[in-house]
């Protein structure tokens, strides 16, 4: 049978460029599946933002033909079940055949024709696209999709699958760049496509735009931002980059801004020169060559005005000091039921327990008031710590605020400063207590204030930091900040969920203890010894919860069984803890021989009361001297 | 040179030669041309409907004393509705750019998602802003939502910032050298409007009677839809309700800038003048096409 290729293009107006990579590769998806049971698979998946183009190979004309097979009643039925059978199968007696004792009906299934299984499914598999926001078009009655449909091309081989979305018909047209090349319709063949766009202006694939714009952006000194650059990617058909300048004098305002206005605000890239100083340069990236002199500084007139807008922000800001502004907190809330962020950063304040986060925390918060951080609301914090420096507070104070939102996320840094870090603990203990008491409380996907992170940036600060709060006793927010904790060594630092729960059940009271204890279990957890015994030590556990023993004295020696009795109690008792975890666990499962040999050959429950509960305290003083580190029983082990 | 009025004349003849109605400016305060009747009432139900016009638009916490070169108390709209959309309309409006002299292929040209909403009006849509070597000069949206009612058929709007446009095509800085008309400048035109009227929003206005007309306009609008309810027919003056939310949304807009509400009451009077602005956009569609709407 023949093969074709097959050509697909979704002509769109312009697409918002991070819903490009999803949505070609779910395309991608389902054309592979779609033409699967035709042999065909997908060789080209690309989109720019006016196209999704798919090339495919290797599609048969038609499906293969199949036979489709009913079962049937059994063979010992009566006559009238059999035709009965037979009638719903709309065949008569003698067409059906029998196997293992059933009749069955049995029917060739022609293969149906590609193009018209094409024609069938496509609409509906574009229209399926799952976008993140979509538009009614043209109006009621019509269907959604992400901006209006404009184009469509689906060729098999040579012929056009005919098809049509809200009256817009396949043909084999397609359109190239906005300005660039022939400004009309463009006939196209399969193997013609990509060499007609890029004549006429759109470069298909979207690793030549990425290295395209990568490689002269590097070239003019841009710093490579991963995010930006794959923005532009999908932004721009047709990628070209241009340099430009800025005045010198811009480079007063804090670089924090100066690179928001840049990355987010322009999309341009920053420059940095040899010494790592933010250089007065940027580079942008266009969607044409254009008169590259005109559209230079066309942009740099623009910035000139951002950036013009930045210091007429600054310089108003100067006029009221931080410290001036706390009382006008009053006015900001940080949420109705629990007050404003003036009362936040009171509790911040009593917090806090020295001079320098008592200070930073009270002025925390002050830089909601500037029309800095009103412009640019990603900048709070950062603008007060800036603000802070010009303002004369000490480097440890203003370091701490521009640090106190930290870590935004797990790949953030946690604040570099102890003052820092105990200003970041203050604020979001303070944000976790007060939403628990309102009760908002997360639940499933539901945590529209980040209690979350909150609680994630908390344990991390108390595991990785210097610097330590208390939190308070809400046994709710205990418990949710327990599963966060659990979920931050097991999820995001990888332990073994048994070793996990092995060390909090030894205690939870400080962070960085668990870290370390954790640190030396999974060490010395592939040692031979340690495996072994933590299934004696589940043994003793057992057999101590059998006989209801509860009992905390001394062992005494004088009824000790010489043997393996008396060589566990003199093994347990060289055994000197030395606070190195590591070296403690090693020393702990050396009584493994000691363990083995008692299972081995006393006998625990004996008749003379007094041995026994002997034997029992030898036991329970094992785990109650050894379970500091971890509760040996918690481990999961083969045995 | 381009002149200030030139780029607004060129493209009142070039959006009248594409069918659209060209209309006056609305004659109340607004913060926005959507917020005319010719976009937020024409654009419900299923009438098509073509209309351009300049809106001067207030935003009094935007004012800047005339000091800041790109930020205006009162900036210049001029706002296009097609409705339906029609299928080469971002061919219309870059027609439009070169119809006042932009040679598009020596710039470039971006559109950049960009979604519109506004609170107040109950409205949404989802679209772009338009850059031009990175200045952003045109919002175009497809509106989804106006007034809380599912539109029926999808209109573009197409607002272009006209001080910025133009200072593009006159390349100046600061939009108070635009060269308005021969002879004079923007700042001749402009200035004082923007130096007073920013002395009054920021410092002179006076909270208590803002509060006081703020509630008196609410009041009258409200009174106005719940008479019509009794009285749904064609010549109860919803219009004069839906001027009444215009005033209660520039009255809001003057006790913002004047710093009279705090973050925890905005909300809640964002959420009154929505009210009544959703109110107005329901009775409208009951009472312009009754045959549609389930009372």
């Amino acid at each position: 049978m023949a093969k074709a290729k097959f050509l697909l293009e979704v002509g769109v107006e312009e697409v918002p460029d991070w819903m490009l990579p999803p949505a070609i590769e779910h395309l991608r998806v389902q054309v592979d599946q779609l033409i699967a049971p035709l042999g065909g698979r997908v060789t080209l998946a690309e989109a720019t933002a006016r196209r999704l183009a798919i090339i495919a190979e290797k599609i048969s004309e038609r499906e293969e033909d199949r036979t489709e097979v009913v079962k049937g009643p059994p063979v010992a039925a009566p006559q009238q079940a059999v035709e009965g059978f037979a009638r719903k199968q709309g065949l008569t007696l003698d067409q059906l055949s029998q196997k293992d004792g059933y009749w069955q009906a049995s029917r060739l299934i022609e293969g149906r024709q590609a193009t018209e299984i094409l024609s069938e499914k496509l609409p509906q598999l574009i229209l399926g696209i799952p976008w993140p926001k979509t538009m009614l078009w043209p109006g009621q009655g019509g269907t959604r999709f992400i901006r209006p449909i404009r184009w469509l091309i689906a060729l098999l081989g040579k012929d056009v699958v005919p098809f049509e979305i809200n009256g817009v018909k396949t043909s084999d047209f397609t359109m190239g760049h906005r300005r660039i090349g022939k400004r009309k319709p463009l006939k196209v063949s399969i193997a013609s496509y990509e060499k007609t766009l890029s004549k006429n202006g759109v470069v298909l694939r979207a690793e030549e735009r990425r290295k395209k714009i990568h490689d002269e952006v590097a070239a003019l000194g841009g710093q490579i931002d991963e995010a930006l650059l794959e923005t532009h990617v999908y932004l721009n058909e047709f990628p070209h980059v241009i340099g430009g300048e800025f005045a010198t004098e811009y480079l007063s305002l804090p670089e924090e801004v100066l690179v928001t206005v840049m990355r987010h605000h322009q999309k341009y890239f920053a420059v940095y020169g040899p010494d790592g100083m933010l250089a007065a340069q940027f580079v942008a990236v266009t969607n044409t060559p254009g008169d590259p002199d005109v559209i230079r500084a066309g942009n740099e007139r623009v910035l000139r005005a951002r950036f013009n807008d930045a210091r007429f922000f600054f310089d108003v800001d100067q006029k009221k000091k931080l410290e001036d502004r706390v009382e006008d907190l009053k006015n900001v809330t940080f949420h109705k039921e629990i007050g404003s962020y003036f009362e936040k950063t009171q509790r911040m304040v009593a917090l806090c327990d020295d001079e320098s986060s008592r200070r930073a925390a009270l002025l925390s918060k002050a830089d909601l008031t500037t029309d800095m951080v009103k412009e640019f609301t990603e900048l709070q914090g950062v603008v007060g710590g800036r603000y802070a420096e010009v303002q004369g507070e000490s480097e440890e104070v203003a370091k701490a605020i521009y640090d106190h939102y930290k870590p935004v996320s797990m790949e953030d840094e946690i604040p570099s400063t102890a003052t820092g870090q105990k200003v970041a603990l203050a604020d979001k203990i303070d944000t976790l207590t007060e939403m628990f008491r309102i009760g908002q409380i997360p639940s499933g996907s539901k945590d529209p204030f980040a209690l979350r992170r909150a609680a994630q940036g908390v344990i991390r600060i108390l595991v990785e930091g210097e610097a330590s709060i208390p939190v308070p006793d809400d046994p709710k927010l205990k418990e949710f900040l327990l599963d966060r904790i659990r979920y931050y060594f097991k999820d995001v630092k990888g332990y073994a969920y048994d070793e996990v729960n092995a060390v909090l059940t030894s205690g939870v009271d400080d962070l960085k203890e668990v870290a370390a204890k954790l640190k030396a279990v999974q060490a010395v957890r592939k040692t031979e010894n340690f495996e072994p015994l933590a299934a004696s030590f589940k043994r003793i556990k057992n057999i101590l919860k059998q006989a209801n023993f509860t009992g905390t004295g001394e062992v005494n020696p004088a009824l000790l069984e010489e043997g393996p009795e008396r060589q566990l109690f003199e093994a347990k008792k060289s055994i000197r803890l030395t606070g190195d975890y590591s070296v403690d666990l090693v020393s702990i499962a050396s009584l493994r021989p000691a363990v083995d040999a008692f299972f081995d050959k006393v006998m625990v429950n004996v008749e003379d009361a007094a041995v026994r509960e002997n034997r029992l305290t030898l036991l329970s003083s094992l785990l109650r001297d050894f379970s500091g580190i971890a509760d040996f029983s918690e481990i999961v082990t083969n045995q | 040179m381009v002149y200030y009025q030139d780029v607004v004349l060129r493209l009142k003849q070039y959006w009248a030669k594409h069918g659209c109605i060209i209309q006056e400016p609305f004659d109340l305060e607004v913060g926005a041309g959507t917020m005319c009747p010719e976009t937020f009432l024409r654009v419900l139900g299923p009438q098509p409907y073509n209309v351009a016009y300049v809106q001067p638009s207030r935003r009094p916490a935007d004012g800047r004393y005339g000091e800041n070169p790109n930020r205006l108390y009162k900036h210049q709209q001029l706002q296009v509705i097609l409705k339906p959309l029609p299928e080469n309309v971002l061919d219309l409006y870059m027609g439009s750019l070169e119809a006042i002299g932009i040679d598009l292929d020596k710039h470039d040209i971006k559109l950049e998602e960009d979604n519109w909403e506004s609170p107040t009006l109950g409205a949404w849509g989802i679209g772009w802003q338009v850059t031009l070597d990175g200045l952003e000069i045109t919002q175009f949206t497809y509106f989804q939502q106006c007034g809380g009612v599912d539109l029926e058929l999808i209109p573009a709007e197409i607002t272009y910032g006209l001080e910025r446009l133009t200072a593009f095509i006159q390349g100046v800085e600061s939009v108070y050298d635009i060269q308005w008309a021969p002879g004079f400048t923007y700042r001749d035109v402009r200035f004082n409007d923007e130096l007073q009227m920013s002395v009054y929003n920021f410092e002179s206005a006076d909270v208590a009677l803002l509060w006081d007309l703020f509630a008196k306009h609410e009041a009258e609008c409200q009174r106005l839809l719940n008479e019509f309810k009794e009285n749904p027919s064609p010549r109860f003056p919803l219009l004069a309700a839906y001027e009444n939310t215009l005033k209660c949304s520039n009255v809001f807009n003057l006790l913002d800038a004047r710093g009279a509400i705090s973050v925890t009451e905005r909300v809640g009077v964002i959420a009154r003048v929505r009210r009544l602005a959703v109110g107005v956009a329901q009775a409208w569609m009951q009472q312009q096409y009754p045959g549609e709407v389930a009372a």
